[in-house]
């Protein structure tokens, strides 16, 4: 018989040193996580279980009843979503929302950071401190003026007056976001471009572009986010003029607030228009950490 | 649709193509221009479609919003009546209970997000399996507040007693013999303010959680073991180092949180939109401009948020100056 001597993990593998922890304790630090963890599951949870058991048994039981037999589970009410309550078309909505109003304000943004990074000119440093000051002004504080400037052209109830409308109200944070980390990138590489003859829209393409791929992707989640999750801007600016034209949250909140026991419908509405927010998460988790940690520590 | 999804592949494609054309052309331009004057001119138009947004978007309404709440009702002939909005804002039962609430919703969602946020960090810290707690708790953030909404309609649902609770939190205390609760229905004690902060801080403490959780691990941890050498015990090193440390971080998260409370509209408006004295002034101007038609009110209200958040602004503003005396 022999023994095998298993050698010991290295410790430089473990990503950290974590604080020691006395053995009695390490229990009660277990049981509190994993029940933090339990609490914070369970809401999200308990909805997808519902959105999966049949109209019938909705209003009777609990979802975790659901569990035990008889096991009852249907797709018939994301069926009815879909076919139904006009909610498919909102979910195209918000994509035809979403999309140009990711990619609008993240080129104007672009180029407003870079000569902010890189060129001088009267007044850059007062003009910046605006944007700042900007980030955090309430978007309800310019509902009604920008609501009547669009029915004067005819622009409510239409796409693009919320692609603009989230251009202007995304840019406070696009230009803080892509301005600190352009401003951050080496100034050597900058000058030398300039001296092999490059003008400022080659360095910007070549250079202050590639080397912010990470503040792009960051940016472009957190906006994407935003406007898919927004559900006031879309309300004021489509909602009274063309309701066909609403995206998710706004078909969403007026189920809530029309059909009040339309139940199986709802769970089912949420998580379609939850797919696309989760697939963004699970990807690309850690640009989006990136950019809250970043656009807020610095703010 | 056919039509609609024309117009989008021109948007996402043409827009893009017309601003890159924008800025070779603007350089093109600027070549014309004497040789002295094109580092003048060149700033300008880079950073003018930037500002040409947040000056239509941001600047003038804003400036149009303080100026029509000194005017009445009608929007056809408003007519001058100088504060009587902000009079009727500060005497109104209604617009002074919304007020309250989101005095109420500043307090406890801060409170909570900030100190949750900060405990779970810690907590965290110490265990293995920290990415995939940190990504439970984070998650909700991810999702519309509508959906959050939904999400909680489903545990807070009420049922008469005697019937089967279908609702999560009610069958929960049912079973050791309480309720149930109208959660959303309950004025009394604010119960239904406090269930929709709850909501809330079950979305906003990930974002506390992160941001505290990456100055956490800036932290030296020399700084950490000479504290222990020295004798200090884990509750010691936290108070008198790692929390001090920290201090910076908690005050640029408190900020942001205290933004979102005075903001708060989508919760509210999708879940009581304001009954059950559970209304905030977001929604309060909402309502004044759809259900009233009061524009006046309605900037008067809007104009109050905006005050109330000055402060703020400044607060940033110093910190960021700051920062940039430090680069």
């Amino acid at each position: 018989m022999t023994i095998v001597a298993v050698p010991e993990a290295p410790s430089a593998a473990q990503p950290a040193a974590r604080p020691p922890v006395r053995p009695r304790r390490k229990l009660v630090l277990h049981l509190a996580v994993v029940a933090l963890m339990i609490i914070w599951v369970t809401p999200t949870l308990g909805l997808l279980v519902s959105s999966f058991r049949p109209q019938s048994v909705l209003s009777q039981s609990g979802w975790w009843t659901a569990f035990a037999p008889p096991y009852q589970f249907t797709l018939e009410n994301y069926q009815g979503v879909l076919e139904q309550s006009g909610i498919g078309q909102a979910f195209i909505n918000s994509l035809f929302i979403a999309i140009p109003a990711t990619i609008i304000p993240l080129f104007v943004a672009a180029f407003a950071a870079y000569a902010f990074s890189w060129m001088e000119f009267w007044g850059r440093d007062v003009l910046f401190v605006v944007v700042v000051g900007l980030l955090v002004v309430p978007l309800q504080t310019t509902l009604i003026p920008v609501l009547k400037a669009f029915a004067d052209w005819g622009l409510t109830g239409q796409f693009l007056a919320v692609w603009l409308a989230h251009t202007g109200y995304g840019l406070p944070f696009a230009v803080y976001l892509l301005r600190n980390f352009m401003g951050s990138l080496p100034r050597s590489v900058f000058e030398s471009a300039s001296l092999d003859g490059a003008n400022h829209v080659v360095s910007f393409f070549r250079i202050a572009v590639p080397m912010s791929v990470p503040a792009f992707a960051a940016l472009a989640i957190f906006q994407f986010l935003f406007v898919w999750n927004d559900l006031l801007v879309a309300l004021i600016y489509i909602g009274l003029a063309n309701s066909d034209n609403l995206p998710m949250t706004a078909a969403m909140a007026n189920l809530v607030n029309s059909l009040g026991g339309g139940w199986y419908l709802l769970g089912a509405a949420a998580f379609l228009s939850m797919i696309l927010p989760l697939a963004v998460f699970f990807g690309l988790q850690r640009y989006f950490v990136r950019g809250i940690v970043g656009g807020a520590v610095k703010g | 649709m056919g039509s609609q999804l024309i117009t989008a592949v021109v948007v996402v494609l043409g827009v893009p193509a017309a601003l890159i054309a924008y800025i070779w052309g603007s350089e093109r331009l600027i070549s014309l221009a004497p040789e002295r004057w094109r580092p003048r001119l060149r700033p300008w138009l880079w950073i003018g479609p930037a500002l040409a947004f947040l000056g239509f978007f941001l600047v003038y309404p804003t400036i149009r919003t303080i100026i029509r709440s000194l005017y009445g009702k009608s929007e056809l002939k408003p007519k001058f009546v100088g504060l009587d909005n902000f009079r009727w804002f500060f005497t109104n039962s209604d617009a002074r209970g919304a007020l309250l609430n989101n005095v109420v919703w500043l307090l406890f969602l801060t409170l909570f997000t900030v100190g949750l946020g900060l405990l779970i960090a810690v907590l965290v810290d110490r265990v293995r399996y920290e990415a995939w707690a940190k990504s439970i708790i984070f998650l909700p953030l991810a999702i519309s507040m509508v959906a959050a909404g939904v999400i909680w309609k489903f545990m807070y649902d009420y049922k008469p007693p005697g019937v089967a609770q279908t609702g999560t939190l009610n069958a929960a205390i049912g079973t050791v013999g309480l309720g149930p609760i109208g959660w959303l229905q309950s004025p009394a004690f604010r119960v239904s303010t406090f269930a929709l902060i709850a909501i809330m801080v079950w979305m906003w403490t990930g974002f506390a959680m992160v941001i505290i959780s990456a100055a956490l691990k800036g932290i030296d941890p020399e700084l950490l073991e000479a504290a222990r050498v020295d004798g200090a015990n884990e509750w010691q090193v936290f108070r008198k180092v790692t929390f001090p440390l920290l201090g910076p971080t908690l005050a640029v998260v408190s900020t942001t949180m205290i933004i979102t409370s005075l903001k708060t509209f989508d919760i509210v408006y999708t879940l009581t939109n304001g009954n059950y004295d559970t209304d905030v002034i977001a929604n309060l101007m909402v309502k004044q401009m759809f259900t009233f038609g009061d524009f006046g009110r309605a900037s008067a209200v809007a104009v109050v948020l905006l005050l109330a958040i000055v402060p703020i602004m400044a607060f940033n503003i110093r910190q960021f100056r700051a920062q940039e005396s430090v680069r």
